[in-house]
Protein backbone atom coordinates (compact mmCIF):
# COMPACT_ATOMS: atom_id res chain seq x y z
CA UNK A 1 0.00 0.00 0.00
CA UNK A 2 2.04 3.59 0.93
CA UNK A 3 5.46 3.16 0.68
CA UNK A 4 7.45 3.49 3.56
CA UNK A 5 7.91 7.25 4.97
CA UNK A 6 11.13 8.28 5.46
CA UNK A 7 11.30 10.25 8.69
CA UNK A 8 14.56 12.60 8.83
CA UNK A 9 16.14 15.14 11.46
CA UNK A 10 17.37 18.32 9.88
CA UNK A 11 19.35 19.80 12.64
CA UNK A 12 21.47 23.21 13.05
CA UNK A 13 23.90 22.65 15.74
CA UNK A 14 26.19 24.95 16.61
CA UNK A 15 26.16 28.83 16.33
CA UNK A 16 25.15 29.56 12.83
CA UNK A 17 23.50 32.91 12.17
CA UNK A 18 20.88 31.69 9.42
CA UNK A 19 19.24 28.64 7.88
CA UNK A 20 18.23 29.31 4.79
CA UNK A 21 20.24 26.56 3.35
CA UNK A 22 19.08 24.12 5.91
CA UNK A 23 15.46 25.26 5.56
CA UNK A 24 15.82 24.84 1.65
CA UNK A 25 16.55 21.21 2.00
CA UNK A 26 13.66 20.40 4.60
CA UNK A 27 11.39 21.60 2.16
CA UNK A 28 13.14 20.05 -0.94
CA UNK A 29 12.95 16.70 1.32
CA UNK A 30 9.34 17.36 2.43
CA UNK A 31 8.70 17.74 -1.74
CA UNK A 32 10.53 14.50 -2.04
CA UNK A 33 7.78 12.88 0.58
CA UNK A 34 9.82 12.30 3.36
CA UNK A 35 8.75 13.63 7.03
CA UNK A 36 11.45 16.40 7.95
CA UNK A 37 11.55 17.48 11.72
CA UNK A 38 13.19 20.64 11.44
CA UNK A 39 15.11 21.46 14.76
CA UNK A 40 15.50 25.49 14.15
CA UNK A 41 19.00 27.54 15.00
CA UNK A 42 21.77 27.06 17.52
CA UNK A 43 21.10 23.24 18.79
CA UNK A 44 23.63 21.50 20.83
CA UNK A 45 24.69 17.96 20.29
CA UNK A 46 22.79 17.22 23.47
CA UNK A 47 19.57 18.20 22.31
CA UNK A 48 20.08 16.96 18.06
CA UNK A 49 20.62 13.46 19.96
CA UNK A 50 17.14 14.19 22.46
CA UNK A 51 15.69 15.00 19.02
CA UNK A 52 16.59 12.19 17.00
CA UNK A 53 15.78 9.78 19.73
CA UNK A 54 12.48 10.84 20.64
CA UNK A 55 11.15 11.47 16.98
CA UNK A 56 12.83 7.71 16.07
CA UNK A 57 14.51 8.88 12.86
CA UNK A 58 15.46 7.08 10.05
CA UNK A 59 18.39 9.61 8.81
CA UNK A 60 19.88 12.94 10.79
CA UNK A 61 20.91 16.09 8.48
CA UNK A 62 23.27 17.90 10.21
CA UNK A 63 23.98 21.63 8.18
CA UNK A 64 26.81 23.46 9.73
CA UNK A 65 28.37 26.95 8.40
CA UNK A 66 30.59 27.85 10.78
CA UNK A 67 33.88 25.63 10.28
CA UNK A 68 32.81 23.99 13.52
CA UNK A 69 31.96 20.19 12.21
CA UNK A 70 35.41 19.20 13.65
CA UNK A 71 34.10 19.72 16.94
CA UNK A 72 30.50 19.38 16.87
CA UNK A 73 30.10 16.06 14.22
CA UNK A 74 32.65 13.14 16.83
CA UNK A 75 30.65 15.06 19.24
CA UNK A 76 27.08 14.16 18.15
CA UNK A 77 28.02 10.65 17.06
CA UNK A 78 29.76 10.01 20.69
CA UNK A 79 26.11 10.78 22.12
CA UNK A 80 24.42 8.93 19.44
CA UNK A 81 26.12 5.69 19.84
CA UNK A 82 25.98 6.36 23.96
CA UNK A 83 21.78 6.52 23.14
CA UNK A 84 22.18 3.49 21.01
CA UNK A 85 20.94 5.16 17.55
CA UNK A 86 24.08 3.53 15.86
CA UNK A 87 22.10 2.60 13.13
CA UNK A 88 21.04 6.16 12.26
CA UNK A 89 22.98 6.97 9.65
CA UNK A 90 24.24 11.11 9.65
CA UNK A 91 24.63 12.90 6.28
CA UNK A 92 26.64 16.69 6.73
CA UNK A 93 25.49 19.79 4.79
CA UNK A 94 27.07 23.18 4.61
CA UNK A 95 30.56 24.66 4.56
CA UNK A 96 32.96 21.82 4.73
CA UNK A 97 36.43 21.72 3.21
CA UNK A 98 37.63 18.60 1.12
CA UNK A 99 40.80 18.20 3.68
CA UNK A 100 37.66 17.14 6.34
CA UNK A 101 35.28 15.33 4.47
CA UNK A 102 37.44 12.03 4.11
CA UNK A 103 38.21 11.96 8.29
CA UNK A 104 34.48 12.71 8.71
CA UNK A 105 33.55 9.98 6.66
CA UNK A 106 35.90 7.86 8.30
CA UNK A 107 34.02 8.57 11.72
CA UNK A 108 30.98 7.04 10.07
CA UNK A 109 29.59 9.92 8.43
CA UNK A 110 26.98 8.77 5.46
CA UNK A 111 27.34 11.74 3.30
CA UNK A 112 28.74 15.25 3.00
CA UNK A 113 26.69 17.47 0.53
CA UNK A 114 28.53 21.21 -0.11
CA UNK A 115 26.91 24.53 -1.14
CA UNK A 116 24.82 23.86 -4.67
CA UNK A 117 24.42 19.68 -4.15
CA UNK A 118 21.27 19.17 -6.39
CA UNK A 119 18.28 18.29 -3.89
CA UNK A 120 17.21 15.56 -5.98
CA UNK A 121 20.39 13.99 -5.45
CA UNK A 122 20.28 14.85 -1.91
CA UNK A 123 16.71 12.99 -1.47
CA UNK A 124 18.54 10.18 -3.46
CA UNK A 125 20.96 9.44 -1.37
CA UNK A 126 19.42 9.40 1.33
CA UNK A 127 16.65 7.25 0.42
CA UNK A 128 19.16 4.74 -0.87
CA UNK A 129 20.49 4.77 2.35
CA UNK A 130 17.71 4.68 4.32
CA UNK A 131 15.57 2.10 2.10
CA UNK A 132 18.15 0.16 0.65
CA UNK A 133 18.99 -1.04 4.14
CA UNK A 134 15.43 -2.01 4.90
CA UNK A 135 15.71 -5.13 2.87
CA UNK B 1 14.59 -30.08 23.95
CA UNK B 2 12.23 -27.24 23.82
CA UNK B 3 13.57 -23.52 23.49
CA UNK B 4 14.11 -21.07 26.59
CA UNK B 5 11.73 -18.57 26.49
CA UNK B 6 13.14 -15.10 25.64
CA UNK B 7 13.86 -13.33 28.62
CA UNK B 8 14.41 -10.33 26.96
CA UNK B 9 11.52 -7.58 28.15
CA UNK B 10 8.97 -7.12 25.13
CA UNK B 11 8.43 -3.11 23.85
CA UNK B 12 5.39 -3.18 25.83
CA UNK B 13 7.37 -4.12 28.98
CA UNK B 14 10.17 -1.22 28.26
CA UNK B 15 7.50 0.85 27.57
CA UNK B 16 5.74 0.77 30.87
CA UNK B 17 9.06 1.10 32.79
CA UNK B 18 9.67 4.24 30.81
CA UNK B 19 12.73 3.29 28.41
CA UNK B 20 12.47 6.35 26.24
CA UNK B 21 14.49 4.62 22.97
CA UNK B 22 11.38 1.78 23.37
CA UNK B 23 8.47 4.37 23.61
CA UNK B 24 10.16 6.11 20.55
CA UNK B 25 10.39 2.74 18.97
CA UNK B 26 6.84 1.45 19.62
CA UNK B 27 5.21 5.07 18.80
CA UNK B 28 6.92 4.34 14.92
CA UNK B 29 5.40 0.80 14.79
CA UNK B 30 2.03 2.13 15.81
CA UNK B 31 2.50 4.89 13.12
CA UNK B 32 3.76 2.48 10.50
CA UNK B 33 0.57 0.26 11.21
CA UNK B 34 3.12 -2.75 11.55
CA UNK B 35 1.32 -6.09 12.82
CA UNK B 36 3.31 -6.64 15.91
CA UNK B 37 2.23 -3.03 17.01
CA UNK B 38 -1.26 -4.32 17.44
CA UNK B 39 -0.24 -7.12 20.17
CA UNK B 40 2.49 -4.99 22.16
CA UNK B 41 -0.57 -1.89 22.43
CA UNK B 42 -2.60 -4.80 23.55
CA UNK B 43 -0.41 -5.56 26.28
CA UNK B 44 -0.05 -2.50 27.74
CA UNK B 45 -3.71 -1.45 27.33
CA UNK B 46 -4.62 -2.04 31.22
CA UNK B 47 -1.56 0.42 31.88
CA UNK B 48 -3.39 3.04 29.85
CA UNK B 49 -6.28 5.41 31.20
CA UNK B 50 -4.36 7.51 33.64
CA UNK B 51 -2.65 9.99 31.93
CA UNK B 52 -4.59 14.08 31.73
CA UNK B 53 -5.02 14.10 27.67
CA UNK B 54 -5.25 17.46 26.57
CA UNK B 55 -5.73 18.97 23.45
CA UNK B 56 -4.51 22.05 22.16
CA UNK B 57 -6.24 23.48 18.89
CA UNK B 58 -6.79 26.66 17.23
CA UNK B 59 -5.85 28.60 13.20
CA UNK B 60 -2.99 28.77 12.01
CA UNK B 61 -0.58 31.22 13.63
CA UNK B 62 -3.14 31.83 16.73
CA UNK B 63 0.76 30.47 19.24
CA UNK B 64 -0.20 26.74 19.58
CA UNK B 65 3.25 25.70 19.86
CA UNK B 66 4.23 28.91 22.11
CA UNK B 67 1.51 27.82 24.40
CA UNK B 68 2.41 23.97 24.62
CA UNK B 69 5.94 24.89 25.51
CA UNK B 70 4.95 26.94 28.46
CA UNK B 71 1.94 25.36 29.40
CA UNK B 72 4.80 22.09 29.70
CA UNK B 73 7.04 23.98 31.23
CA UNK B 74 4.99 25.27 33.67
CA UNK B 75 3.26 21.90 34.68
CA UNK B 76 6.96 21.05 34.94
CA UNK B 77 7.33 23.63 37.72
CA UNK B 78 4.30 21.73 39.59
CA UNK B 79 5.61 18.02 39.34
CA UNK B 80 4.24 16.77 36.15
CA UNK B 81 5.76 14.92 33.70
CA UNK B 82 4.43 16.12 30.49
CA UNK B 83 4.79 14.70 27.07
CA UNK B 84 3.76 16.23 23.36
CA UNK B 85 2.40 14.89 20.49
CA UNK B 86 2.45 17.85 17.71
CA UNK B 87 0.94 17.24 14.48
CA UNK B 88 1.44 19.07 11.26
CA UNK B 89 -0.07 18.28 7.92
CA UNK B 90 1.35 15.99 5.24
CA UNK B 91 1.48 17.68 1.39
CA UNK B 92 -1.73 16.06 -0.20
CA UNK B 93 0.90 15.92 -2.84
CA UNK B 94 3.95 15.50 -2.51
CA UNK B 95 2.84 13.22 1.15
CA UNK B 96 5.40 14.62 2.71
CA UNK B 97 5.43 17.21 5.59
CA UNK B 98 7.92 19.85 7.41
CA UNK B 99 7.02 19.29 11.04
CA UNK B 100 8.29 21.91 12.64
CA UNK B 101 6.93 22.47 15.82
CA UNK B 102 9.86 21.73 18.33
CA UNK B 103 11.37 24.75 16.83
CA UNK B 104 9.37 26.69 19.64
CA UNK B 105 9.69 23.94 22.72
CA UNK B 106 13.69 24.74 23.15
CA UNK B 107 12.96 25.67 26.97
CA UNK B 108 11.67 21.81 27.40
CA UNK B 109 15.59 20.50 25.50
CA UNK B 110 17.28 18.42 28.29
CA UNK B 111 14.44 18.11 30.75
CA UNK B 112 14.10 14.22 31.31
CA UNK B 113 10.55 14.15 32.13
CA UNK B 114 9.55 15.66 29.27
CA UNK B 115 8.83 13.85 25.76
CA UNK B 116 8.16 15.17 22.18
CA UNK B 117 7.22 13.56 19.08
CA UNK B 118 5.95 14.82 15.74
CA UNK B 119 3.63 13.81 13.74
CA UNK B 120 2.58 14.32 10.10
CA UNK B 121 -1.24 14.40 9.60
CA UNK B 122 -0.69 11.50 6.56
CA UNK B 123 -3.90 12.57 5.25
CA UNK B 124 -6.18 12.27 7.60
CA UNK B 125 -8.36 15.71 7.79
CA UNK B 126 -10.13 15.81 11.24
CA UNK B 127 -6.98 17.58 12.91
CA UNK B 128 -5.15 14.25 13.95
CA UNK B 129 -3.45 11.99 12.13
CA UNK B 130 -5.13 8.21 12.13
CA UNK B 131 -2.71 6.81 14.57
CA UNK B 132 -2.61 9.48 17.03
CA UNK B 133 -4.73 7.02 19.59
CA UNK B 134 -2.56 4.38 19.82
CA UNK B 135 0.29 7.11 20.07
CA UNK B 136 -1.24 7.94 22.56
CA UNK B 137 -1.80 4.99 24.47
CA UNK B 138 2.08 4.66 24.24
CA UNK B 139 2.59 7.43 26.34
CA UNK B 140 -0.08 6.98 29.02
CA UNK B 141 1.48 3.22 29.63
CA UNK B 142 4.76 4.71 29.88
CA UNK B 143 3.55 6.47 32.63
CA UNK B 144 2.97 10.37 31.53
CA UNK B 145 0.91 12.43 33.98
CA UNK B 146 0.06 15.24 30.97
CA UNK B 147 0.22 14.47 27.54
CA UNK B 148 -0.19 17.26 25.44
CA UNK B 149 -1.77 17.45 21.86
CA UNK B 150 -0.98 20.25 19.77
CA UNK B 151 -3.16 19.88 16.34
CA UNK B 152 -2.92 20.43 12.87
CA UNK B 153 -4.54 23.57 13.27
CA UNK B 154 -6.79 23.80 10.33
CA UNK B 155 -8.93 25.27 12.76
CA UNK B 156 -12.70 24.63 11.62
CA UNK B 157 -12.36 20.78 11.00
CA UNK B 158 -9.96 19.87 14.17
CA UNK B 159 -13.18 17.81 15.92
CA UNK B 160 -10.83 14.85 16.60
CA UNK B 161 -9.48 16.84 19.30
CA UNK B 162 -12.52 16.74 20.74
CA UNK B 163 -12.99 13.19 21.23
CA UNK B 164 -9.24 12.03 21.33
CA UNK B 165 -8.37 14.76 24.68
CA UNK B 166 -10.47 15.01 28.05
CA UNK B 167 -9.68 18.77 28.17
CA UNK B 168 -9.45 20.92 25.12
CA UNK B 169 -8.23 24.05 25.05
CA UNK B 170 -9.49 26.29 21.81
CA UNK B 171 -6.61 29.38 21.23
CA UNK B 172 -7.48 32.42 19.19
CA UNK B 173 -5.45 35.51 18.47
CA UNK B 174 -6.84 38.83 17.23
CA UNK B 175 -6.02 40.34 14.12
CA UNK B 176 -5.91 37.51 12.47
CA UNK B 177 -8.63 38.88 10.34
CA UNK B 178 -12.57 37.64 11.48
CA UNK B 179 -13.01 38.76 14.54
CA UNK B 180 -13.51 35.30 16.11
CA UNK B 181 -12.13 32.61 14.06
CA UNK B 182 -13.16 29.72 16.35
CA UNK B 183 -16.92 30.69 16.07
CA UNK B 184 -17.07 29.20 12.88
CA UNK B 185 -18.92 26.26 13.43
CA UNK B 186 -17.88 23.35 15.70
CA UNK B 187 -14.70 24.80 17.27
CA UNK B 188 -16.07 27.01 20.16
CA UNK B 189 -18.29 24.00 20.92
CA UNK B 190 -15.74 21.82 21.09
CA UNK B 191 -13.67 24.08 24.01
CA UNK B 192 -13.27 23.15 27.55
CA UNK B 193 -10.86 26.29 28.05
CA UNK B 194 -10.59 29.28 25.99
CA UNK B 195 -7.68 31.31 25.29
CA UNK B 196 -7.07 34.36 23.90
CA UNK B 197 -3.20 34.58 22.83
CA UNK B 198 -0.89 37.84 21.78
CA UNK B 199 -3.12 39.38 24.65
CA UNK B 200 -0.64 42.29 23.93
CA UNK B 201 -2.24 43.01 20.70
CA UNK B 202 -4.45 46.26 20.10
CA UNK B 203 -7.13 44.54 19.17
CA UNK B 204 -6.81 41.46 21.53
CA UNK B 205 -9.89 43.18 24.24
CA UNK B 206 -12.09 42.81 21.48
CA UNK B 207 -11.80 39.39 20.57
CA UNK B 208 -11.70 38.62 24.59
CA UNK B 209 -14.91 40.56 24.30
CA UNK B 210 -16.43 38.82 21.66
CA UNK B 211 -15.79 35.48 22.99
CA UNK B 212 -17.00 36.54 26.62
CA UNK B 213 -20.58 37.75 24.46
CA UNK B 214 -20.77 33.79 22.92
CA UNK B 215 -20.02 32.23 26.30
CA UNK B 216 -22.99 35.26 27.72
CA UNK B 217 -25.97 34.21 25.78
CA UNK B 218 -25.42 30.24 26.19
CA UNK B 219 -25.61 27.37 23.94
CA UNK B 220 -27.05 26.88 20.89
CA UNK B 221 -28.31 23.45 21.35
CA UNK B 222 -31.54 23.10 23.39
CA UNK B 223 -30.70 19.66 24.68
CA UNK B 224 -27.80 18.65 26.73
CA UNK B 225 -26.45 15.63 28.48
CA UNK B 226 -26.15 15.96 32.39
CA UNK B 227 -24.97 12.60 33.60
CA UNK B 228 -25.39 10.65 30.68
CA UNK B 229 -29.63 11.89 30.55
CA UNK B 230 -30.61 14.22 27.92
CA UNK B 231 -31.80 17.26 29.88
CA UNK B 232 -33.51 20.62 28.19
CA UNK B 233 -30.41 23.59 28.85
CA UNK B 234 -32.17 26.84 30.20
CA UNK B 235 -31.92 30.02 28.42
CA UNK B 236 -29.39 32.80 29.03
CA UNK B 237 -27.48 30.00 31.04
CA UNK B 238 -23.57 30.59 30.91
CA UNK B 239 -22.16 28.56 27.84
CA UNK B 240 -21.23 25.37 28.95
CA UNK B 241 -19.88 22.91 26.64
CA UNK B 242 -22.64 20.63 25.04
CA UNK B 243 -21.81 17.45 27.09
CA UNK B 244 -20.53 18.94 30.66
CA UNK B 245 -23.23 21.41 31.68
CA UNK B 246 -21.41 21.84 34.89
CA UNK B 247 -18.27 23.37 33.80
CA UNK B 248 -17.85 26.77 32.88
CA UNK B 249 -16.12 27.61 29.90
CA UNK B 250 -13.75 30.63 30.60
CA UNK B 251 -11.45 33.11 28.55
CA UNK B 252 -7.84 33.02 29.27
CA UNK B 253 -5.65 35.67 28.07
CA UNK B 254 -2.11 34.83 27.47
CA UNK B 255 0.94 36.38 25.47
CA UNK B 256 3.03 33.04 25.68
CA UNK B 257 6.36 34.58 23.97
CA UNK B 258 6.63 36.39 27.24
CA UNK B 259 5.42 33.65 29.80
CA UNK B 260 2.37 35.18 30.88
CA UNK B 261 -1.00 34.05 31.75
CA UNK B 262 0.01 30.58 31.60
CA UNK B 263 -0.28 29.84 34.95
CA UNK B 264 -4.30 30.80 35.39
CA UNK B 265 -4.56 28.30 32.05
CA UNK B 266 -2.92 25.47 33.63
CA UNK B 267 -4.89 26.16 37.20
CA UNK B 268 -8.39 25.83 34.82
CA UNK B 269 -6.90 22.57 33.31
CA UNK B 270 -6.58 21.08 36.92
CA UNK B 271 -9.94 22.13 37.87
CA UNK B 272 -10.81 20.66 34.89
CA UNK B 273 -9.58 17.15 35.76
CA UNK B 274 -11.07 17.67 39.02
CA UNK B 275 -14.03 18.15 37.59
CA UNK B 276 -14.06 15.28 35.20
CA UNK B 277 -12.84 12.85 37.93
CA UNK B 278 -15.70 14.06 39.95
CA UNK B 279 -18.66 14.49 38.15
CA UNK B 280 -18.20 11.16 36.33
CA UNK B 281 -17.36 12.90 33.11
CA UNK B 282 -14.15 11.03 32.57
CA UNK B 283 -15.64 8.14 32.28
CA UNK B 284 -18.11 9.63 29.51
CA UNK B 285 -15.12 10.99 27.53
CA UNK B 286 -13.59 7.52 27.99
CA UNK B 287 -16.66 6.03 26.69
CA UNK B 288 -16.49 8.17 23.84
CA UNK B 289 -12.80 7.82 23.02
CA UNK B 290 -13.49 4.50 22.99
CA UNK B 291 -16.48 4.24 20.66
CA UNK B 292 -14.37 6.38 17.88
CA UNK B 293 -11.40 4.48 18.34
CA UNK B 294 -13.36 0.93 17.80
CA UNK B 295 -15.46 2.80 14.67
CA UNK B 296 -12.34 3.74 12.99
CA UNK B 297 -10.19 0.19 13.64
CA UNK B 298 -13.49 -1.21 12.19
CA UNK B 299 -13.93 0.89 9.19
CA UNK B 300 -9.36 0.32 8.55
CA UNK B 301 -10.33 -3.44 8.59
CA UNK B 302 -13.22 -3.52 6.47
CA UNK B 303 -11.41 -1.15 3.93
CA UNK B 304 -8.67 -3.95 4.28
CA UNK B 305 -10.99 -6.71 3.83
CA UNK B 306 -12.30 -4.78 0.70
CA UNK B 307 -8.98 -4.70 -1.17
CA UNK B 308 -8.22 -8.26 0.19
CA UNK B 309 -11.45 -9.48 -1.65
CA UNK B 310 -11.72 -7.30 -4.67
CA UNK B 311 -9.31 -7.49 -7.51
CA UNK B 312 -7.70 -4.00 -8.07
CA UNK B 313 -8.45 -4.84 -12.05
CA UNK B 314 -12.00 -5.44 -10.90
CA UNK B 315 -12.45 -2.37 -8.99
CA UNK B 316 -11.30 0.12 -12.04
CA UNK B 317 -13.51 -1.82 -14.12
CA UNK B 318 -16.19 -0.31 -11.88
CA UNK B 319 -14.66 3.38 -11.43
CA UNK B 320 -14.50 3.33 -15.47
CA UNK B 321 -18.22 2.20 -16.08
CA UNK B 322 -19.06 5.15 -13.21
CA UNK B 323 -16.71 7.91 -15.06
CA UNK B 324 -18.56 6.74 -18.28
CA UNK B 325 -22.59 6.62 -17.25
CA UNK B 326 -22.57 2.97 -17.56
CA UNK B 327 -22.99 2.53 -13.35
CA UNK B 328 -24.06 4.87 -11.32
CA UNK B 329 -21.82 5.41 -8.07
CA UNK B 330 -24.34 3.77 -5.76
CA UNK B 331 -24.31 0.48 -8.12
CA UNK B 332 -20.92 -0.31 -7.93
CA UNK B 333 -20.36 0.85 -4.20
CA UNK B 334 -23.03 -2.04 -3.28
CA UNK B 335 -21.37 -3.97 -6.12
CA UNK B 336 -17.72 -3.94 -3.81
CA UNK B 337 -19.81 -4.44 -0.50
CA UNK B 338 -21.58 -7.45 -1.53
CA UNK B 339 -17.96 -9.05 -2.18
CA UNK B 340 -17.09 -8.49 1.65
CA UNK B 341 -19.78 -10.50 2.52
CA UNK B 342 -18.54 -13.58 0.21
Amino acid sequence: MDERKIRILIAKPGLDGHDRGAKVIARALRDAGMEVIYTGLRQTPEMVVEAALHEDVDAIGLSILSGAHNALVPRIMELMAEADLNDVPVFLGGIVPEDDIVALKAKGVAGIFGPGTSTDIIAEKIRERVLGERV
Amino acid sequence: MTPLPSTAPTLAEQVCQGNVRAIARLISQVEREEPSAQAEIAALYPHTGRAHIIGVTGAPGTGKSSLVNELAKELRRRGKTVAIVAVDPSSPFTGGALLGDRVRMRDLAGDKGIFIRSMASRGRLGGLARSTAGVIKVLDAAAYHTILIETVGAGQAEVDIASAAHSTIVIEAPGLGDEVQSIKAGILEIADILVVNKADHPNSQRTVKSLEMMLHFGSTRQMVRHHGEMMLADDGHALTNATNPDWEVKVYETVATASQGIDKVVDALEAHLVYLQTSGEWHEREKVRGRQEVEQLLQALVLRQLQATVSPVEREQLIAAVAEREMDPYAAANHLFTHLNH
